[in-house]
């Protein structure tokens, strides 16, 4: 990415294929503004996941760390700026402080849970790492007795939305010119943050900590015998992926004005974890197609499945929820099947398998 | 002192459905190394078949004691087929892929039974007939069913024979030789795929069961209801060390005790500050703690070089 490629043709070719994406992340609000706001707030959801799933790509796609309960920071960043910013602790604290200090809490969860733990290998992880996920939830569900911090089921309503001065996220307001909903507003912003998501995450993987990461991944034992320490590096990983997931929250919580736990359910860890697996793990083009994918899919579903089966049976046969579950879970077992490195894997990646499977 | 003996009653008998459980995940785990999510929601349909069968048998007559080993026959091998057919369709063409591959169609499956269970059964909460007559006995304070007594007892039974069958027969020496090294066990003659098949329909079998212990103890069945007990079954088994069958057993027991207890104790421990409704926690809570310092699990033999 660096300037100096911009001279060769083939450089200038990517300058362009940036361009014409930089148009077309412009255009997508203005686009899916004409289908109503429900839309805009779809594509600010596939944004949010995407960089959800980047977060995670850092511990399972560089690191190997099979992390199921990433939920949970993700619930730690928005219950964070929740409380700091709504009526429920009559606390209004600004944005710009909330995200970094939401960010560093999880930052600090994803310490302390990976320090005693990420000696653990493999499925063990894994399962602790769920387990952690389901603490933190049952926690937000119960904390509401004897001293109600969170609310419980019920979750924390009118929470401030993102405020810079008397620009506020909420509102319809107009800037230069055009007009801009909230959630368009929202969906800069998380282009933005996406954005720069993905230069760290590119910087990440070609660098020291990133090879270092890598070689984990490939051999742990082999890693610390080249005087990896593996252990830092490790925690390094998970902090890292812990602190976009508490800065993912925040924005969530924002965006939303509303938080409960019933947001924060191990589907959800399982649902981003299958963003990164399905798309092509440690691959940052695939990792971002498996968010838009996995997002999109289940509400193209939505919009999809109850008129045509109006359409073929005259009425609603099947509870139109379940089955788009179980669309969901099928095109789950069907590109795993047909396409078991993902969608769009890194092409390293997919050749080290076809020499495996010889 | 009879909270305590009550509690730890209550503990066995959900301890030994999570053994069951337990045992299901253990087995595919240590012979393909692959996280079978899908297990919890065999236990789901299981009890749900179980749950059709009597209460479509309930009016027919026959002794409820027949209707019941009916429903729980029929469930056994709805389920045996099921997993078979699972193992088959899903997971056997990804035998090499990479290895969170499996792991995500696991995943995917485990929507797809739940929903299919969604749209057979509905969403509402089912109520188990009661068919036998529940018989209360009390023991130095505490009291304790004869459901209670007959899942216990069978569960045991089962084990036992389990036990025997990888221990002493031939089709066990072949699971436990493909659990030590699937190529030279190939190489041994052993047919790899009858392996792998026989752990998913012996895991099923044994799910079902479980599935209508719980269905006949809570006597009420949801199709959401294999989420949580996989999980705390899965959690059993990693306690006990996964791959390890007595292992599971053992850990199924104990992960079952530590909840009652908990669930019992916990509002005197911490001055009422916490209450019975944060039992799911214990699980997770002796989860970490335990791998914290024995990182393979209680009785896990392997120092855990396996990725």
């Amino acid at each position: 990415m660096s300037g100096e490629s911009g001279r060769s043709p083939r450089g200038l070719q990517q300058w362009l294929g940036l361009l014409l994406l930089v148009g077309v992340l412009l255009a997508v609000p203005f686009v899916a503004a004409l289908g109503g706001q429900a839309w805009v707030r779809i594509a600010n959801f596939a944004i949010l996941y995407v960089f959800l799933a980047l977060g995670l790509n850092i511990v399972v796609g560089y690191a190997g760390l099979l992390d199921l309960g990433y939920v949970a920071f993700y619930a730690v960043g928005a219950y964070c700026y929740a409380l700091l910013a709504s009526p429920h602790f009559g606390i209004h604290l600004p944005f710009w402080v909330i995200l970094p200090f939401g960010a560093a809490l999880a930052c600090l969860f994803g310490i302390l849970l990976g320090a005693p733990t990420l000696k653990l290998r493999g499925d063990y992880l894994a399962i602790v790492t769920l387990g952690f996920g389901e603490i933190i939830r049952i926690f937000m569900n119960n904390l509401n007795a004897p001293i109600n911090i969170t609310n419980g089921a019920q979750g924390i309503t009118l929470i401030d939305p993102i405020r810079i001065g008397d620009f506020s996220f909420a509102k319809t307001s107009t800037l230069f010119g055009i007009s801009l909903s909230g959630p368009q507003k929202y969906y800069f912003l998380l282009v933005a943050l996406a954005a720069l998501v993905i230069v760290i995450n590119i910087r990440l993987q070609n660098s020291r900590i990133g090879r270092a990461w890598q070689a984990i991944r490939e051999d742990e034992v082999a890693a610390k015998a080249c005087g990896i320490n593996t252990r830092n590096i490790k925690l390094l990983a998970f902090a890292m992926g812990a602190s976009f997931g508490g800065i993912a929250g925040g924005v969530f919580a924002a965006m939303q004005g509303f938080v409960s736990p019933e947001s924060f359910s191990l589907m959800e860890s399982i649902t981003i974890l299958a963003m990164v697996v399905l798309g092509g793990m440690g691959h940052i083009p695939g990792v971002i197609l498996g968010a838009v994918l996995l997002t999109g899919l289940p509400e193209a579903l939505r919009y999809g499945i109850e008129p045509l089966q109006k359409a073929v049976f005259g009425r609603m046969i099947i509870d139109p929820e379940s089955l788009r579950m179980l669309v969901f879970g099928l095109a789950l077992v069907l590109v795993m099947r047909f396409r078991p490195a993902g969608l769009w894997p890194s092409s390293l990646r997919r050749r080290e398998l076809s020499e495996v499977t010889d | 002192m009879d909270t305590l003996l009550q509690q730890l009653i209550n503990g066995l008998t959900l301890g030994a459905v999570y053994a069951l459980v337990a045992l299901g995940y253990t087995m595919v785990y240590g012979i393909i190394g692959l996280i079978n999510f899908a297990h919890g929601e065999v236990v789901m349909i299981g009890t749900m078949v179980a749950f059709t069968v009597i209460v479509s048998l309930a009016g027919s007559g026959m002794p409820p004691l027949l209707i019941l080993s009916v429903g729980l026959l029929i469930a056994v091998v709805a389920c045996m087929v099921l997993g078979w057919g699972l193992e088959r369709v899903a997971y056997r063409p990804l035998r090499h892929a990479p290895r969170l591959t499996p792991l995500i169609t696991a995943i995917g499956m485990s929507i797809v039974l739940q929903n299919v269970a969604m749209i057979i059964w509905g969403r509402n909460y089912i109520t188990f007939p009661p068919m036998i007559d529940k018989r209360i006995y009390e023991v130095g304070g505490a009291s304790f069913t004869n459901v209670q007594v007959a899942i216990v007892v069978l569960a045991a039974l089962v084990m036992i024979g389990l036990t025997y069958l990888v221990q002493r027969t031939r089709m066990g020496m072949a699971m436990r030789a493909t659990a030590q090294n699937q190529h030279v066990a190939l190489l041994m003659g052993v047919d790899i795929d009858r392996v792998i098949a026989m752990a998913f329909i012996i895991g099923s079998a044994l799910g079902a069961l479980a599935g209508c212990m719980v269905g006949s103890y809570y006597e009420i069945a949801h199709y959401q209801m294999g989420f949580m007990l996989g999980l705390k079954a899965f959690t059993a088994a990693v306690l006990g060390g996964i791959g390890n069958m007595a292992g599971a057993m053992a850990g199924g027991l104990l992960l079952g005790i530590i909840e009652a207890l908990g669930a019992g104790y916990i509002g005197d421990l911490t001055g009422n500050f916490l209450g019975s409704h944060y039992q799911d926690i214990f699980a997770f809570m002796v989860l970490i703690i335990v791998l914290m310092f024995r990182p393979s699990g209680l009785f896990g033999e392997r120092t855990g070089d396996r990725a």
